[in-house]
């Protein structure tokens, strides 16, 4: 069994979603939520005991961290050595993982650990930054077992989702979350079931032709595929979030709408843009200002922008198409600031109806070029090039 | 009560100069209800600027994570808001 695919997930998921609603609508559901997130992982993990052992492990051990920062913070305040020292530790297994891919070593390695890591590190950061100042085992592993996010996000705020859970929500109030989650969730069927499929069939026929209308067509229907099949678990992660009474943010809002760079990257994977944002970006961006590390702040910025995405990159895994990706998105937010603080051009035309629309175009093909980098279909490319310049 | 009062009133001041600086428009400290974000007189750039200078020249730090765009979106929330977490 998996999350979010197979009918069997589905058939065991409904009646536990019905019995959250009769208990939702005078309880709080946090005790629920965890009981039924424990059985799903049993489930799901169970069939792999190395997996499952794993995943206990790393809840245990991060546990630990925490609780020994969070235990030095609040008594010797805000110590930049022990911080960093714990930020490297609650990396560690990720790294582990990552670094011996294909093959990780089994002790280190559980679906959904990259995802963990997140809520991990956001609960350290926000405890350096004296935002968190205790936390129970009972609120951790509520917050890192959500089942619902757990393998594939979207990702949560500790605070957030702890709060959503405290309130008992009126009759009223958590009945119209559960429509709304409904809502969500059948959009995000049919996001996947029907949409994506659709587009993935149409690529699969391309997948060995190399010609240059071959690759466009490619670029556009694998973008759309992966639109759809992210977006659509994404949904239906969030609708099952809101019928156990928990607003898990939204990870997609119309990407391909999108008139310039940084507007797509608030638009899509936002839980993971964001994360970066607040948690990376605007942190190196602080310190950098703070500490003159730039003459300009255009500089500044553009060393953020790629620092930031190159990250990104890395997160998605270590192969080359991902860095490169990263890299990619990097350049494109550095240029894309540049442009937009020093260009006359475009202070004068940025309102205007042809420049929106050709910005529109111009967006969209970056974006699905990047797709297309992500999607590892070039890889072979510079290889054949290569062979032909030298041959 | 009215020492108080007098300080607050030189701290909401002195951040609405901060913002006007990072602006570079001093119309934001007359006009209170200016969208800071619509009127292209933010980004989340000039936001982390804000927050440098907030923590040197008031001693108040707030981090990135824990601020929203709906909570300053106007002079007057930001005020709203820098006070309330100064408080804390």
């Amino acid at each position: 069994m998996s999350f979010f695919s197979g009918l069997d997930f589905y058939l065991l998921l409904i009646p536990f979603l019905a019995v959250a609603v009769l208990i939702g609508r005078h309880k709080s559901l946090k005790a629920y939520n965890l009981l039924i997130s424990l059985l799903f992982i049993t489930l799901i993990y169970g069939s792999s005991k190395a997996q499952a052992l794993s995943l206990l492990l790393y809840l245990i051990y991060e546990f630990i961290l925490l609780r020994l920062y969070l235990y030095w913070r609040t008594r010797q305040g805000r110590k930049q050595v022990r911080y960093r020292l714990m930020l490297f530790l609650a990396l560690l297994p990720l790294a582990a993982v990552k670094l011996t891919l294909p093959q990780p070593l089994s002790l280190f390695g559980f679906l959904g650990i990259s995802y963990a890591s997140f809520k991990v590190l956001q609960i350290l950061i926000d405890s350096y930054d004296g935002l968190i100042k205790q936390l129970s085992f009972y609120d951790y592993a509520s917050f890192i077992l959500f089942f619902p996010t757990l393998s594939s996000g979207p990702i949560d705020r500790s605070e957030r989702y702890l709060a959503d859970l405290a309130e008992v929500k009126d009759r009223e109030t958590y009945m119209q979350l559960v429509y709304q989650g409904l809502w969500k969730f059948l959009l995000g069927l049919v996001y996947k079931l029907t949409f994506s499929e659709f587009f993935y069939v149409r690529m699969q026929a391309l997948e060995s032709t190399y010609t240059p209308a071959a690759l466009l067509a490619y670029a556009y229907l694998y973008g759309f595929y992966l639109f759809f099949d992210f977006a659509g678990y994404s949904l239906m992660a969030v609708g099952c979030s809101y019928i156990l009474g928990v607003k898990t943010p939204d990870n997609f809002r119309f990407p391909f709408i999108s008139r310039d760079m940084k507007e797509f990257w608030d638009r899509w994977h936002i839980t993971l843009s964001h994360w970066l944002r607040d948690y990376l970006f605007s942190r190196f961006m602080f310190q950098s200002i703070k500490k003159k590390r730039f003459k300009s702040r255009l500089t500044g910025a553009s060393v953020g922008f790629m620092l930031n995405m190159t990250v990104m990159g890395f997160w998605h895994g270590l192969s080359g198409q991902y860095i490169i990706y990263g890299l990619y998105h990097g350049v494109l937010l550095a240029l894309t600031e540049i442009y937009q603080k020093k260009s006359g051009f475009y202070k004068r035309h940025q309102q205007q109806r042809w420049y929106q629309g050709l910005s529109w175009l111009l967006t969209l093909n970056l974006v699905m070029f990047g797709f297309m980098i992500f999607s590892g279909h070039l890889n072979p490319i510079p290889a054949a090039l290569w062979r032909r310049l030298v041959s | 009560m009215n020492e108080n009062k007098g300080t607050s009133d030189t701290q909401a001041a002195q951040i609405l100069k901060i913002l006007a600086e990072i602006c570079e428009d001093d119309s934001v400290m007359t006009d209170r209800k200016v969208d800071l974000f619509k009127e292209n007189l933010l980004d989340s750039l000039s936001v982390t600027e804000l927050l440098v200078e907030l923590d040197d020249q008031l001693g108040i730090y707030i981090s990135p994570a824990e601020i929203e765009r709906e909570q300053i979106r106007t002079p007057e929330l930001l005020l709203q808001f820098v006070e309330a977490r100064s408080k804390r």
